[in-house]
């Protein structure tokens, strides 16, 4: 049994299909990629693991327990921790604040986690009293994986950490995934930096417009030509 | 010097039951960005409320020991409290709430909001004397001397040194809840980026609920310090409400230290400019420019800086 079945679930925005039958899972301790250009429903097919969106259709289990429906702010103490799009760091709070909202499910927040945050991103450490909305982005999205960490997660869903970001700070962030993956936790990854999300990642799957249209492991995919041609080819040109 | 002396603390004492209303719009604006604009019946409800349980207890004409004083404004403060949380939750769960659900467009709240004030206006109306002027029983003297501001002969009186006290204590307290705990931490989550917030854990709702009790509590003993020291009636709220929401903007809406500045700042301003130059004659416009004052100084704060005093909030992203 799979850590996250996600079943032929339909997600809508009124009128809007969003997503139109879409099944894959996640196994414990792997990196999954999701990839797909702009608009395929990466966003949507994580809001809506993570309760911030309802399927219409289908089903979502979690160690074999149903969870679609389920809202976000109670899915949390499953331990489904959700990096989401574009950081969404509190501006107005400081970075030790941020890292405390992220353990919010705890009566206290874990001070060994804490100290292994701040050692896996040292950055933190050195604007822990800066408010962080001043942050540059390679640092707010820093600070969202590390808050997202201080929730002690079992699934980690992080959505587009590279964007926006320059070549080395998202080698950075990528490198750290990788780290938090190996000491246990699984990784559902959402990208449209296609080449190296597969190089991290042990499986993949690529949505278009709602639909998954292909999976296999990172390495079947770098290696698939209808990949190299519409999405790492996409990425030479531009 | 004495005179203005004088009229500093009566802005002071003003300004501290303008801060504790704007505090309810401004946490209220904090978490929904919607102008509660039945926080100012629910400021009326706390005077109600009270008068209703102090009544119970003390009646006219007794002098009460200092001690006996102390714990009927205690239980003042806390009936005012109490009642204003009540009507502020009742509020939010019948005029705000089912709008949330549907996702209605900022318009159909501000209706809503309009119609629960009138409402609750009207109700009192009826429950009590309609237009009429309700009065505390007077169970000590409340313009007695407390003391003499060294140097002058300005004097602040009973009254005056109640409300003013309490009002910060009140303010103190809420300042530390907001900054030191976690439901003041899940309030601020809210306000910032609630979807965010609900992804840390959050309970929106359950949190809304909370940021209307508070705020509805601070109006309510606002309300009881109000009835306690003027007469009042079913409309009380109108201008103290219209006053302590424009006390909020001055702050910056959504800032809960601007609304305590914002509230203290437009009480002081509108009774001294009237009395300029503190001589005792009345000065050169007159007490009864107050509220003028009040608004020309809003709308000369809004011109110059349209966020308000300590406004940063507004200009932050969605
Ligand atoms: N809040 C929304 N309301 C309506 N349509 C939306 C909303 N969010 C996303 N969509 C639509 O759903 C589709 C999938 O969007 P999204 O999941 O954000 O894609 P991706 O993350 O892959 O770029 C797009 O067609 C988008 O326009
Ligand atoms: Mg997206």
């Amino acid at each position: 049994m799979s850590l996250l079945e996600v079943d032929d679930i339909e997600v809508r925005y009124g009128a809007i299909r969003a997503l139109k039958g879409v099944t894959f899972d996640v196994n414990e301790g792997e990196v999954v990629a999701l990839l797909g250009a702009n608009g395929a429903g990466k966003t949507t097919t994580q809001k809506t693991v993570s309760g911030m969106l309802r399927p219409s259709l289908g089903e979502i289990r979690f160690d074999g327990q149903r969870i679609d429906g389920i809202p976000a702010h109670q899915l949390i103490h499953l331990g489904i921790c959700h990096v989401p799009e574009g950081r969404r760091v509190f501006p107005m709070m400081t970075v030790a604040e941020n890292l405390e909202m992220g353990a919010f499910r705890f009566k206290k927040p874990d001070s060994t986690i804490h100290d292994r945050v701040i050692e896996l991103f040292p950055r933190l450490g050195e604007r822990y009293k800066q408010f962080a909305g001043t942050l540059s982005g390679g640092e707010q999205q820093m600070l969202a994986i590390g808050r997202a960490l201080m929730g002690k997660p079992r699934l980690l869903l992080l959505d587009e950490p590279s964007m926006g970001l320059a070549p080395l700070i998202i080698k950075q962030i990528f490198d750290i995934v990788k780290e938090i993956n190996e000491q246990g936790v699984t990784v559902l990854l959402v990208e449209q930096n296609a080449a190296q999300a597969l190089a991290l990642a042990d499986r993949g799957y690529v949505l278009e417009t709602g639909e998954i249209v292909l999976s296999g492991t990172g390495q079947e995919l770098l290696t698939d030509d209808r990949i190299r041609a519409a999405y790492l080819g996409e990425e030479i040109a531009s | 010097m004495t005179d203005f002396l004088n009229y500093l603390v009566l802005g002071l004492t003003r300004g501290s039951m303008y801060a504790l209303i704007a505090l309810g719009y401004t946490l209220v604006y904090g978490v929904l960005q919607l102008i509660n604009f039945a926080h100012s019946e629910v400021f009326m409800s706390g005077a109600f409320g009270s008068y209703l349980i102090v009544g119970m207890f003390v009646h006219d004409g007794q002098h009460l020991a200092w001690w006996q004083v102390t714990l009927v404004m205690f239980l003042g403060l806390l009936s005012g409290a109490l009642v204003g949380a009540a009507v502020a939750w009742g509020l939010e769960r019948v005029a705000y709430r089912p709008l949330r659900r549907r996702g209605a467009p900022k318009l159909a709240f501000l209706i809503s909001a309009i119609g629960m004030s009138f409402f609750l206006s009207q109700l009192a109306g009826k429950l009590f004397n309609r237009l009429s002027q309700n009065q505390f029983p007077s169970y000590f003297d409340q313009n007695k001397a407390v003391f003499t501001i060294p140097g002058s002969g300005a004097t602040v009186s009973r009254i005056q040194l109640i409300v003013i006290v309490s009002a910060v204590i009140m303010m103190v307290f809420l300042d530390r809840l907001v900054s030191g705990t976690k439901l003041g931490r899940s309030i601020r989550g809210v306000a910032e980026d609630a979807p965010t917030a609900a992804l840390m854990g959050i309970d929106i709702d359950k949190t809304i609920s909370r940021t209307f009790i508070i705020g509805g509590a601070l109006g309510g003993a606002a309300g009881f310090l109000f009835g306690t020291t003027f007469v009042f009636s079913n409309i009380m709220g109108f201008i103290p409400g219209v006053k302590a929401f424009a006390a909020a903007v001055l702050g910056g809406i959504g800032n809960i230290r601007g609304a305590m500045i914002g509230g203290l700042l437009l009480g002081v301003v509108e009774n001294l400019v009237p009395t300029f130059p503190w001589n005792g004659s009345g000065g050169w416009i007159g007490l009864q420019w107050t509220d003028v004052v009040a608004f020309v100084v809003l709308v000369l704060v809004l011109v110059f800086r349209p966020t308000g005093i300590l406004g940063e909030r507004l200009g932050r992203a969605a």
